[in-house]
């Protein structure tokens, strides 16, 4: 039965991409279109006194010129995508985007005018010419000047720029801190930076005057909200508007961002100009107006006990949200919850307050905030660990929840609004493997120290582990139909951004209906096709939309065997289905083609049984009481030049349970190319901003992605621990190589520094992320003049009963 | 309208004419005047590589180049790669093989660049490709599947990880 699912099957998708075939959205062509292009604004945050086309209208080729004021009864804010959870305590205040900034505008970027005209190139000439006035105002940029008082606003109608606190725990941290041998406290910063999918965004639309139906070809990972959204702003019934997701270059997070300004003009453009309008996002644009995510500031204290054992966590938080909130709290959410990580943790107390700034919004980029999470674990075991005399990896040996506590409750709310909950899994295992493999024992035993002595080379070992919360509902549907010609058709409402859905969910159905890989045909993303959905996001492809697909095909394969019996005079249960016919298993001589067998369903003459539908084809849909959780290790081998500060990545490995696979060569390439991610984030990575609100560095000549010197062959293992949450047992991938990735590197790094000899290395501690050679010899040079072991600035250790190990003793090592 | 001037180049062996401004970009001319959607648009200040095609067999980013610059230039696009309809350049079947590609915008400026490389250095090591690869920007795959679809190609041995 699964001759085809956990197999590595090369994808049907590739050669259209490979040959230039496959159509991508600025490859959408139709007659008679025009092209639009935005004013937007230069500074990140102003009064909007004037905005005037008039002149702008003047210019060669231009059909139309658009401000909010021409907006009428259409300018409105954006919906709430996600609504707060239901946590005793919240706050949250809802300030979503505008089509057109109005009174004010929030962020540099945000988008003040439209015009249209003949070609880009003439769009593009003509907005010098739109008469933009603005009044400048003092920006709002750093997260903790942001809540002081007499700060800016960023909301004039609010009286700070808080947009959300949202206290969570359970367990008594203060008995917990009162009990504790050692108490460590610790403020953390990551940073993260924009999601540079190569594709840029970009929207066409199109009335056809003939069928009045209205099509928006969207580089949306949402495609069938993106049609409910639009056709009710529009006010149009949702049969007549058709939203298609084509081949999509890149997603990770933002296109699933609704809905964009532009995603909102350009369908009404196309309307009221009665032409078809495609905009084209450029890489400039790209920088401000697509959603990024970005820094947090943690103040976070863990408790234990003298043998390691975690008795609690506090972790009060600032994360910045951007100028607006349409996203709800799904990010810093998740770095709520994903602290906790595979640990027992008994006491929690974490309070987070998301604050608005003038810079484009945050909304989830893959990871979506939980990198921010295990980096504040990891970094506050690996410091436990050092204060304690312990091994890195015992610390986490010894946390570790047991396979007999599945599923674990943990009492806090998770961003689908259920109780965080575990549904399986088994931590141990994917540990002793990245140990065997990575010859920690050997490393820390001494393989180390004689390096450097022998060498003079100064290498690091990082080992740390995450959970990655997959797979939230509420529910995806599938179509599987058999063609006359004995093909399969299945259509669902997600859309693909390179997963490689076109072929994992071909193999699923493949299986079920006894053909080839090959012989089925996936649509994803149209919603004519299919209508019901929500979207790819939170690594559900796999756990939510394929299992939708295996219940459907599995559908069609009763509807198959039911009518074979009938016709070739036999029980069902005789019966098997493969090589794309059914056959009786005991005379396969008996037997007929699927395809024969759907024309047979769907005859045009004679009397139908009664009960009984046409055609061999069922619609099916899955939704799961609440998200999986994968979960895995990653362990990094570094040297660092401490001249330089350059980092080489010697060996990266990803042990990784995602419960079962169904292609490990997508898995592999899921993980690759999120640990490549991770290695942009933990290195080069960083949206610079001035006090003004300018973003410093957006192009790729300044914004470094890393390169293919930069990022190394990733191994990979593998433990399953299948879902019970789903029939296939699968658990999802798409953000687990990145998760981790900046805790991997921050501890390789620290145990590379601590060991170099350079003057204070024994104090230096990574407390941040991302890490520039530059800012790694700016913290050598502060832990060179830190006078005593009292760490890096605003870090202390808080309440320590007793200290196992003096860190000004360790003069090297492994940092045990 | 603006002054446009004719001029006639050679695209995947066939001869094309096209009027053009003087600021069109030969990808936009590519892409949007004769129709080769296949050559992709990622950054338009020449950094990201996806608008590569061959320019007398030397790979050329297509954004940073005027069409009018073209004039008698003989390019090849990835259209132009396979040997026939239905059928795949062997570094196109590579890639396929090794899973070298996810969302597959990059790629085709990739393949260009590789092509070119290959028929330069012929059996590259590891490094040589990853070198070579390094004027692309691809945010899915991390380029060890690329390097290893390469490679293949080449006719090295499947390399192991290290």
């Amino acid at each position: 039965m699964t001759r085809w699912v956990g197999a590595r099957v090369a994808r049907n998708e590739d050669p259209d991409l490979l040959t230039g075939r496959a159509v991508f959205i600025d490859d959408v062509t139709l007659p008679g279109m025009l092209h639009a292009a935005f004013v937007r604004s230069d500074f990140a945050h102003a009064r909007v006194r004037a905005v005037d086309g008039s002149a702008a209208l003047e210019r060669p080729g231009v059909r139309a010129v658009v401000t909010a004021a021409d907006l009428g009864d259409y300018w409105r804010p954006g919906p709430l995508l996600v609504p707060p959870p239901p946590i005793a305590g919240a706050v949250f205040h809802q300030r979503t985007q505008v089509p057109l900034a109005r009174d004010k505008v929030r962020h540099a970027g945000e988008p003040l005018a439209v015009v249209v005209a003949d070609s880009r190139y003439l769009a593009e000439d003509a907005l010098e010419a739109v008469r933009v006035d603005l009044e400048p105002l003092p920006a709002v940029v750093d997260l903790e000047a942001a809540l002081a008082p007499g700060a800016p606003l960023v909301h004039d109608d609010l009286d700070s720029n808080l947009a959300a606190f949202v206290p969570q725990g359970k367990g008594d941290w203060a008995a917990a801190r009162a009990a504790a041998d050692l108490v460590l406290g610790r403020r953390f910063r990551y940073d993260r930076g924009a999601a540079c999918a190569i594709e840029n965004r970009g929207v066409v639309a199109h009335r056809d005057p003939n069928s009045g139906q209205l099509t928006i070809w969207d580089t949306t990972q949402a495609p069938v909200p993106i049609r409910n959204g639009l056709a009710a702003m529009l006010g149009l019934p949702e049969s007549r508007v058709h939203v298609v997701a084509p081949f999509i270059g890149g997603g990770f997070g933002p296109k699933i961002m609704m809905f964009y300004p532009e995603e909102v003009l350009i369908p009404w453009l196309a309307l009221r100009l009665g032409r078809p309008v495609k905009w084209i996002e450029d890489r400039s644009e790209n920088f401000l107006a697509t959603t990024q995510e970005r820094g947090q500031i943690h103040d976070a204290e863990i408790a234990l006990d003298r043998d390691g054992r975690i008795l609690g966590v506090r972790d009060v938080f600032l994360h910045d949200t951007g100028a607006y909130d349409p996203y709800g709290l799904t990010v810093p959410i998740n770095s709520q919850c994903t602290l906790l990580g595979p640990y027992r943790v008994p006491a929690y107390q974490s309070e987070f307050r998301a604050v608005f700034t003038n810079k484009p919004i945050v909304t989830p980029y893959r990871g979506a905030g939980r990198q921010h999470g295990v980096f504040v674990m990891e970094r506050l075991l690996d410091l436990a660990a050092r204060e304690l005399g312990l091994d890195r990896v015992e610390i986490r040996r010894r946390n570790y929840l047991a396979p007999g506590d599945f599923p674990h409750r943990h009492g806090i709310v998770y961003q689908d609004f259920t109780e965080l909950t575990y549904d399986s899994g088994d931590y141990l295992p994917a540990l002793e493997k990245a140990v065997a493999r990575m010859g920690w024992e050997e490393f820390v035993g001494g393989g180390q120290e004689r390096a450097r002595r022998e060498e003079g080379r100064h290498l690091g070992m990082g080992i740390v582990s995450y959970i990655e919360g997959t797979g939230i509902g509420p529910y995806e549907g599938a179509r599987v139909k058999v063609e006359p010609s004995g093909r399969i058709d299945v259509a669902t409402g997600v859309g693909t951004q390179g997963q490689g859905h076109y072929t994992a969910f071909a193999q699923v159905v493949a299986d079920e209906l006894g053909v080839e890989v090959e012989d089925v045909r996936v649509t994803t993303g149209d919603t004519r096709e299919f209508g019901w959905g929500t979207g790819t996001f939170a690594s559900r492809g796999a756990a939510v939309a394929a299992v939708a697909c295996h219940a459907a095909a599995k559908l069609v394969r009763e509807k198959a065997l039911a009518l074979a019996a009938r016709e070739l005079g036999a029980a069902p249960e005789e019966l098997v289905i493969e090589g794309g016919r059914v056959a009786v298993a005991a005379d396969p001589a008996r037997s007929l083609p699927l395809g024969e067998l759907a024309r047979r369903a769907n005859p045009l003459r004679g009397a139908v049984t009664p009960g009984t539908e046409p055609g061999l084809q069922a619609t099916a849909y899955f939704g799961p009481d609440r998200g999986a959780t994968a979960s895995g290790v990653h362990a990094c081998l570094v040297e660092v030049d401490p001249e330089t500060m350059q980092v080489a990545i010697l060996r990266y490995l990803v042990v990784h349970d995602c419960g079962n696979v169904l292609n490990p060569a997508l898995l592999e390439g899921q993980i690759q190319g999120g640990v490549a991610q991770g290695i942009g984030n933990a290195f080069f990575e960083q949206l610079v901003w001035d006090a003004n609100g300018q973003l410093l560095n957006a192009s790729f000549m300044d914004y470094l992605l890393p390169t293919a010197t930069d990022v190394p062959a990733v191994e990979t293992d593998h433990v399953v621990t299948p879902s019970p949450l789903n029939p296939l047992g699968v658990k999802g991938a798409g953000e687990a190589g990145t998760i981790p990735v900046g805790a991997a590197f921050a501890q390789a790094v620290e145990d590379a520094l601590r060991g170099s000899g350079l003057p204070g290395a024994a104090r230096l501690e990574i407390l941040e992320i991302p890490l520039s050679p530059n800012r790694l010899f700016e913290l050598a040079r502060e832990a060179a003049r830190e006078p005593a072991a009292a760490g890096t600035p605003g870090a202390a250790v808080v309440g320590a009963r007793e200290s196992a190990a003096d860190p000004d003793a360790e003069s090297g090592g492994g940092g045990q | 309208m603006a002054e446009t001037l004719q001029i006639t180049l050679t695209v995947n062996g066939e001869t094309r004419a096209l009027e053009v401004e003087p600021r069109l970009l030969l990808s936009d001319a590519l892409r949007h005047g004769l129709g080769l959607t296949g050559t992709h648009v990622g950054c338009e200040h020449g950094v990201c590589g996806a608008c590569t095609v061959l320019w007398d067999g030397e790979p050329v980013r297509s954004c940073l180049i005027f069409a009018v610059q073209a004039e008698g230039a003989e390019l090849t696009t990835v259209e132009g790669l396979a040997p026939e309809a239905g059928a795949l350049h062997p570094l196109q079947e590579a890639f396929r093989a090794e899973h070298a590609l996810q969302c597959g915008f990059c790629t085709p400026g990739i393949l260009m660049s590789l092509v070119a490389f290959l028929r330069e250095r012929p059996d590259p090591d590891d490094r040589e490709v990853r070198e070579a690869l390094s004027g692309h920007l691809c945010r899915c795959t991390g380029y060890e599947n690329i390097v290893r679809a390469v490679l293949r190609v080449a006719g090295g041995a499947k390399p192991e990880a290290p």
